[in-house]
């Protein structure tokens, strides 16, 4: 390991602008003459628009448009699209309804886009937003997950019955024999909350249209601006690809929320060719509540069958999961796909059956949200799992130690082909730096303090990288899951890498270059990396789902290696030797069995001088592209260990230690991957203890900022201990299995299990609210609570 | 309209503005100074946090106007030159950001703190003092550490000024 190379936590190149105030977000843009928007949204849950009176707003100052659906349609810009087909039990395709980007006839949710106003200023565009005479006629709203498909009201007429699809994925019938012989069996009732991801740079956009050149640009907060050029051009019709440039630049945390193509960037691009000038659109934090796409919500009943030897026979999961007023992005894939196939978690299971009833509610669509599907499925998995360990009386490690999947390749009932791993390796050395052999002695001590004291485990698994192509299109995604990357070597020997990946927290810029360094032997100042805008890299499909490291890095791999093979063709000309001769090693071409040799930077330049070799022989130049697509997704896994202690008479939850044990396979640079870890395990911890987004009974939501949601801050948190075991990926290159949603699905589970540890009984959901935890506890202890 | 006049990183600024103009919008918007982010609305999240005349300030709930005659200090103000101000060292070194939208005012934050309470804060002192600014991204741990260490920095480099 070199000191820049794979492996070393070198600190990252991104820092410096960001450290001194001078990273470049899209709201610290400023376009010439640009104008502002502000989207007049419902109030309503569910209301008829009977009529919109733009004139009192137009006579405003500063006021230049006030669009409405009806000029969406008659300029014939297409609705938002949900790009993931799912077909439900009976083959019939998912009932999704119209989306169009501000509202024609009807509102859906609080929040939804009913007009834009276009000004000068910010303030004059909300002064004047206030003008805009609505009349609505209130509808019924249909709000709760759970009663969704049985209300009177429908959210969409293509769905009378609010239901999006009826899918399934298992073998029912083996399932159900082996529950008919099962010794025990293990029931629970799961509510997973619904979240808000809360990037801390809402999303922002600014449309511009240039017409002499006929053609748009959008900057936007994107993960994946090439998707959102895409979707924009082929699904929306705003503009031909080729008339239409995305930039994300400097991007603020995602999570999930910015991978999706939203109303507001699509009406920020139309509109500037409408009014001439560029517009540009940035949420508060109560729109960001509003208007980005919500994570988790599904409401559960999950069984699991075991033998008299503790073994597991099969798991029976019921589940219908919100997908909000609209359907999303990729919404549709989140509770099926990503969900079901991760049932098996760590676990020789021979029989899974899945049932999972998509549902429309008045209330913000619903979409990936760090680890999307995988943190519902390892909670179902994990609570289960520890439950029927106490039920039989068996120590919790032991169950799960007892019940892994020891032997790799492992198929199991659903879909999945686990490739390698070592849970055991995990769990051994989480028990260790867990202290679990001193946890007893910490409860008595806890317990002379008259607090109450307990330890949870959780033994995740996630799919990542997401992909391969044909797979997910086997499954109904609408696009291909590869990534592409390009290598330009200069004449002086710098390189830059261009990349679809998109970098907004992950520190790709130092990673990525970290690659090429340990490949290319150049320093890691002499490495570029470029991402985020259409112009400049030919396409990508963008970060999300933990797959930069395992699908991008394997892209530049498979570039640079093609690089390193043009530079022994240039390098045997200049050296007079034959290419089968010509070995590369740290960063110098050297001719086998001589002392010949030339630097990379050398042999760049005589690429470009090409005064050693002619063109018919070989081409000038240094620059190699590459598309990699995975054979199989890659399988991060892990044990993380929560301990906490309790106050019975407040209810408070402090978690006591944490513990985080990962195999991400091969890893690039720890230093960021444990940055990793910590910041996923703070939102499985916020979901666990704290986060919640609550709707009332009309659809309103009544967490819509930070005073009201409660976000996991300094002080709610331990530090963690972090430690990870290796087994190497075999699907891929560099090794590399992903590591950007292991904590946020790992921790929930582990901090539940740990609570009911505590309080003696498994009634609590999340969010375990110290009211909640207080509740739960004075349940059992009624004398108290009659006080 | 109205007429604000203060200085800022060290520069004497005037400026006619709407009278509702907030501090942090004066800063970004005048001022071009985008260092200095917003996160909330609400006084929440800290991504706006500078000092003003010493004291930490969240600017996206201060008017321009209530900031006459102050002395403003941002993100883009706290490095003398190229060399780094100890605390933007150590979020550097400590790997105390991911996304960078919440550093600056992570960073001018945990400069006050020092201000106020030495170079020597134990960690729960800076998790509690922590309580006004969110990072979405770190889980705080790293930050934690950044603040520790360049709190001690701090403590270094104001001996060595006092000993010159």
């Amino acid at each position: 390991m070199t000191a820049t190379g794979i492996g070393a936590p070198v600190r990252r190149k991104e820092d410096q602008r960001f450290i001194t105030g001078k990273g470049r977000y899209t709201d610290d843009l400023v376009r010439p003459g640009q104008a502002h928007a502000y989207f007049l949204r419902s109030p309503h849950a569910h209301a008829e628009i009977v009529r919109i009176d733009p004139a009192a707003a137009l006579a405003m100052p500063g006021v230049l448009a006030v669009l409405t659906g009806d000029d969406l349609a008659a300029d014939g810009v297409g609705g938002l699209i949900c790009g993931w087909m799912i077909h439900s039990k009976d083959g019939s395709p998912m009932k999704a309804g119209p989306h169009p980007a501000l509202a024609q006839g009807k509102v859906r949710y609080v929040g939804d886009h009913v007009a834009v106003v276009i000004a000068e200023t910010l303030a004059q565009a909300r002064d004047a937003a206030e003008k805009v005479a609505v009349e609505y006629r209130e509808l019924p709203a249909v709000v709760d997950t759970g009663s969704a498909r049985k209300s009177a009201t429908a959210v969409h007429d293509v769905a009378p019955d609010n239901t999006v699809f009826e899918w399934h994925l298992g073998d029912k019938a083996a399932t159900d024999a082996a529950f008919a012989k099962a010794k025990h069996v293990t029931r629970l009732d799961i509510t997973n909350n619904r979240l808000v991801p809360n990037a801390i740079e809402t999303r922002a956009a600014i449309g511009e249209f240039d017409e002499s050149a006929d053609s748009y640009t959008l900057y936007t907060t994107s993960q994946n601006p090439h998707v959102a050029r895409l979707v924009l051009s082929a699904f929306i019709g705003i503009a031909p690809e080729n008339k239409l440039r995305v930039i994300a630049p400097d991007v603020g945390g995602g999570f999930g929320s910015k991978i999706f193509i939203y109303a507001e960037e699509t009406v920020c691009v139309w509109a500037s060719k409408k009014v001439g000038r560029p517009v540009k659109w940035n949420s508060d934090r109560t729109e960001a509540f509003l208007s980005d796409a919500h994570g988790r919500d599904h409401v559960t009943h999950a069984e699991l069958a075991l033998d008299e030897n503790a073994r597991i026979l099969g798991l029976r999961v019921k589940t219908t999961a919100n997908l909000g007023a609209y359907l999303s992005t990729f919404s549709s894939s989140v509770p099926t796909y990503l969900y079901a196939p991760l049932l098996s978690g760590q676990y020789d299971i021979p029989a899974i059956y899945a049932e999972v009833d998509g549902v429309y509610t008045n209330t913000t669509p619903v979409d990936a949200y760090r680890g999307a599907g995988r943190p519902e499925a390892t909670f179902v998995v994990e609570r289960l799992v520890e439950v029927a360990a106490r039920e039989i009386g068996m120590d919790p490690a032991n169950f799960r130690r007892k019940n892994y999947i020891k032997r790799f390749p492992h198929q199991t009932p659903v879909i999945m082909a686990y490739d390698v791993g070592d849970y055991a390796a995990s769990l051994d050395k989480a028990l260790e730096i867990a202290d679990y052999k001193g946890f007893s002695k910490r409860k008595r001590e806890s317990a002379k303090k008259g607090k109450l004291r307990g330890i949870g485990f959780s033994s995740y698994i996630e799919a990542c990288g997401i992909a391969p192509s044909q797979a997910v299109g086997s499954l109904g995604a609408g696009v291909g899951l590869w990534e592409s990357a390009e290598v330009r070597v200069n004449p002086t020997g710098s390189v830059e890498v261009l990349t679809g990946s998109h970098s907004h927290g992950q520190g790709h810029e130092t990673t990525f270059a970290q690659l090429v360094c340990d490949r290319l032997g150049v320093g890691i100042d002499q490495v570029n990396i470029v991402h985020g805008d259409t112009d400049k890299v030919q396409f990508g499909m963008g970060t999300y789902g933990s797959r930069s490291g395992a699908v991008g890095m394997s892209a530049i791999t498979k570039a640079i290696d093609k690089v390193i093979e043009k530079g022994k063709k240039v390098a045997a000309y200049a050296m007079e030797a034959s290419d089968k001769d010509i070995e590369f090693k740290d960063g110098r071409f050297s001719v086998a069995g001589t002392d010949k040799s030339m630097a990379f930077g050398e042999v760049a330049l005589q690429a470009y001088v090409a005064h050693k070799f002619s063109g018919q022989d070989l081409e000038p130049g240094l620059k190699e592209g590459a598309f990699y697509d995975p054979t199989n997704f890659t399988f991060p896994a892990g044990v993380h260990i929560c301990e906490v202690e309790i106050d019975p008479d407040t209810g408070v939850t402090k978690i006591e230690r944490f513990t985080a044990v990962d195999d991400f396979g091969v890893v690039i640079n720890p230093m960021i991957v444990e940055g990793q870890v910590h910041g996923g395990i703070a939102q499985g911890v916020g979901q666990a203890l704290l986060e919640n987004a609550v709707y009332d009974e009309s659809g309103q939501l009544v967490t819509a900022s930070y005073m009201d949601y409660t976000m996991p801050r300094a002080g709610d948190l331990p530090s963690f201990s972090v430690g990870m075991t290796t087994t190497p990926c075999p699907s891929n290159p560099l090794g590399i299995k992903g590591c950007g949603e292991a904590g946020a699905i790992a921790a929930p589970p582990a901090v539940i299990n740990a609570i009911t540890d505590a309080i003696g009984h498994e009634g609590i959901a999340m969010p375990a609210t110290p009211q909640a935890v207080w509740r739960a506890i004075h349940r059992t202890r009624p004398a108290m609570a009659a006080e | 309209m109205a007429s604000v006049t203060m200085t800022v990183n060290g520069k004497s600024v005037s400026a006619d503005v709407d009278p509702r103009t907030l501090l942090v919008q004066f800063l970004r918007e005048h001022l071009r100074l985008t260092g200095t982010h917003v996160g909330c609305d609400t006084s929440q999240c800290g991504a706006c946090v500078v000092h003003v005349d010493g004291k930490a300030v969240k600017a996206c709930t201060t008017l321009a106007v209530q900031a006459e005659g102050c002395d403003i200090l941002t993100i883009e103000g706290l490095a003398n030159g190229s060399e780094l101000h100890p605390m933007q060292a150590a979020f550097r070194e400590h790997h105390g950001l991911q996304c960078g939208y919440c550093t600056p005012g992570m960073i001018m934050t945990a400069v006050d703190m020092v201000n106020r309470l030495g170079h020597d804060i134990d960690e729960a002192t800076i998790r509690h003092e922590l309580e006004g600014n969110i990072c979405r991204c770190t889980g705080y741990h790293n930050i934690v550490l950044a603040v520790e260490a360049g709190a001690k920095a701090m403590g270094g480099a104001g001996m060595r000024e006092a000993a010159e």
